[in-house]
């Protein structure tokens, strides 16, 4: 449910151009007076809740200097937990790009009945608590799976809880990309005898591209941060099925705090790093046009 | 003539290709988990599940949960509809820094939401021993529940206020504004009424991100049962304790809620943001 706040809110940057009318002087120093108060305002409460609390655990992830930092975060079970992390959340991430791309192909371009079921329920996972999914998961393929299936305690269950996590992310980028993609240039592609295959590699790919990575990266993200949808499916065994996030919560309830927060650093830096490499993507989109 | 045949056959073929892997990963992924979470719920009747609802930890579980989204909503309402405002309506240096830091929580692990606020607010910390010293405890009680719950939710309603603030411009407002309206009375009467749908649809989003927030929220409230387990964290002490009753009839409680404020967002979405 958060998809369209989530997608919306890396996806579409505020346009600058509509700046209020210019105002005339009075107003501009009332104005100019209350963007300083609201500014304020808005600077002190994301910095009691977000910004100093997050300065805090860079800080404190390097108070044993940084080669404390170093070996905290390549102690044989931080780098194995990395690695699981990092390594699902590429796979996941790359199944999500290719089954997001066709789940919104199927729900924009075939006929499907009842697609509109299936579209309100692609947003379910976002609406959903993680626990919730990680139980839900855990009857359909743990010890007890009617489907025979027994994922538990396995990385495949980590990998198959942050599928279910991550699912509208491609979806819902590509989607509206699909609903504005006009038709004609493929007719054209079409009628000037190309193949289908053609026409999708040529024409549709590239439409779809940034859409598809903007998607792809944002599920990259979750991956590597995601926490609650992997506890009960993973059984967060050290170096075979624990993730960063249980891992940095074992650390803290062990009282390693520097290495929890040695972790939680690396985790940051990740998702800062996705975050402008989205941004400079949609920069570069806008001005290819 | 026979390549054109030849070449709808392998669209069609195509198609059904696609919709049939599409309709088996949607299933398996998404349908069968919840169809068997409300199956085994209810395998022996709706009995069962109102006496686990009805017990009075889970009757104290869905309170603290209700107090802690309720004062969670209030505070991002307010901060978001002041951010959408600064943003949308003023222009001022690092505008473009503040955007990106309003989405940084939602690329926050929500353990590291917890780790960052027990190192800040603690006990054992500055600040955390000054607030305990005037009788506020943060970490482990219900204040330090809500910021870990702000946190997580704090970009959902400035993302869904301000496209709708964006599009209706302020031609209103400034017509107001020379007519002699001040700025309290202007936002009452031009603003708010505006952007009403998308308000409304932003606290619908924030709601359900902070009635189902599990991972910042187990961090912050150490889970002390019976004082300040939350909903979601008394899904998971009730499954790891052998009581899969209770923990399927909160976690379909959970579900319901979701489905709910799923609908309900569906219909305020504004147009703004459906296209």
């Amino acid at each position: 449910m958060t998809s369209s706040a989530t997608v919306s809110g890396a996806g579409v940057g505020l346009r600058e151009e509509t700046h209020p009318s210019p105002p005339g002087p009075r107003r501009r120093l009332l104005q100019g007076k209350s963007t300083a108060v609201e500014l304020s305002l808005v600077m002190t409460y994301l910095s009691i809740i977000v910004l100093i609390p997050l300065a805090a655990v860079v800080w404190r992830s390097q108070s044993d200097g940084l080669s404390g930092f170093f070996h905290a975060i390549t102690t044989p079970e931080a780098a194995s937990t990395l690695k699981l992390t990092i390594v699902s959340s590429v796979l996941v991430a790359a199944i999500n790009m290719v089954m997001g791309t066709a789940i919104a192909w199927v729900l924009v371009r075939d006929k499907l009945p009842g697609r509109t079921l299936f579209d309100t329920l692609i947003d379910l996972p976002f609406a959903l608590p993680t626990i919730v999914a990680g139980l839900a998961l855990l009857t359909v393929y743990g010890p007890n799976s009617p489907l025979g299936v027994n994922l538990a305690y396995q990385r495949a269950g980590v990998v198959v809880a942050l599928l279910f996590v991550t699912l509208p992310f491609v979806v819902r980028t590509v989607q509206p990309v699909l609903m504005e993609l006009d038709t004609e240039m493929e007719q054209a592609a079409a009628s000037l005898g190309a193949r289908p295959a053609t026409t999708f590699v040529r024409i549709i790919l590239p439409n779809m591209f940034p859409a598809m990575a903007a998607g792809t990266a944002l599920a990259f993200a979750r991956s590597m941060s995601e926490f609650g949808s992997t506890v009960l499916i993973s059984g967060n065994i050290p170096f075979k099925t624990q993730v960063a996030s249980v891992h940095v919560y074992n650390q803290l309830e062990s009282d390693n705090v520097t290495g929890a927060a040695a972790v939680s650093t690396v985790l940051l830096i990740v998702s800062l790093v996705v975050l402008v490499a989205l941004d400079m993507l949609q920069r570069w989109a806008a001005r290819r046009g | 003539m026979a390549s054109q045949t030849a070449a709808t056959v392998r669209r069609v073929g195509v198609r059904i290709g696609l919709r049939t892997v599409v309709l088996v990963y949607l299933t398996l992924l998404l349908v069968c988990p919840l169809a068997l979470v409300l199956y085994k719920t209810f395998e022996n009747g709706i009995g069962p599940v109102i006496d686990s609802l009805t017990t009075p930890s889970t009757q104290h579980a869905i309170q603290i949960t209700l107090v802690v989204a309720f004062w969670a909503v209030v505070a991002n309402t307010i901060f978001g509809v002041t951010a959408a405002l600064l943003l949308v309506r003023h222009t001022f240096h690092g505008k473009r820094t503040l955007n990106a830091l309003i989405d940084l929580p939602l690329a926050v692990s929500p353990v590291v939401v917890g780790l960052s606020l027990v190192l800040v607010y603690g006990r054992l910390t500055g600040v955390g021993k000054a607030l305990a010293g005037i009788g506020i405890n943060v970490i482990f009680s219900i204040p330090g529940m809500v910021m870990a719950t702000i946190f997580v939710s704090i970009p959902l309603v400035v993302r869904a206020v301000a496209p709708v603030l964006e599009e209706i411009g302020d031609d209103q407002e400034q017509a107001a504004a020379t007519l002699g309206a001040g700025p309290v009375q202007t936002f009452r009467r031009i603003t708010l009424p505006s952007i009403r749908g998308a308000l409304a649809y932003g606290v619908v989003l924030a709601l359900a991100r902070s009635l189902g927030e599990y991972g910042a929220v187990a961090v912050v409230s150490g889970r002390l049962v019976g004082r300040t387990q939350t909903l979601t964290l008394l899904v998971q002490e009730r499954y790891q304790n052998f009581d899969q009753q209770t923990a399927y009839a909160c976690a379909v409680l959970l579900v319901l809620t979701a489905v709910i404020a799923l609908l309900v967002s569906r219909l305020l979405r504004p147009k703004e943001l459906t296209s």
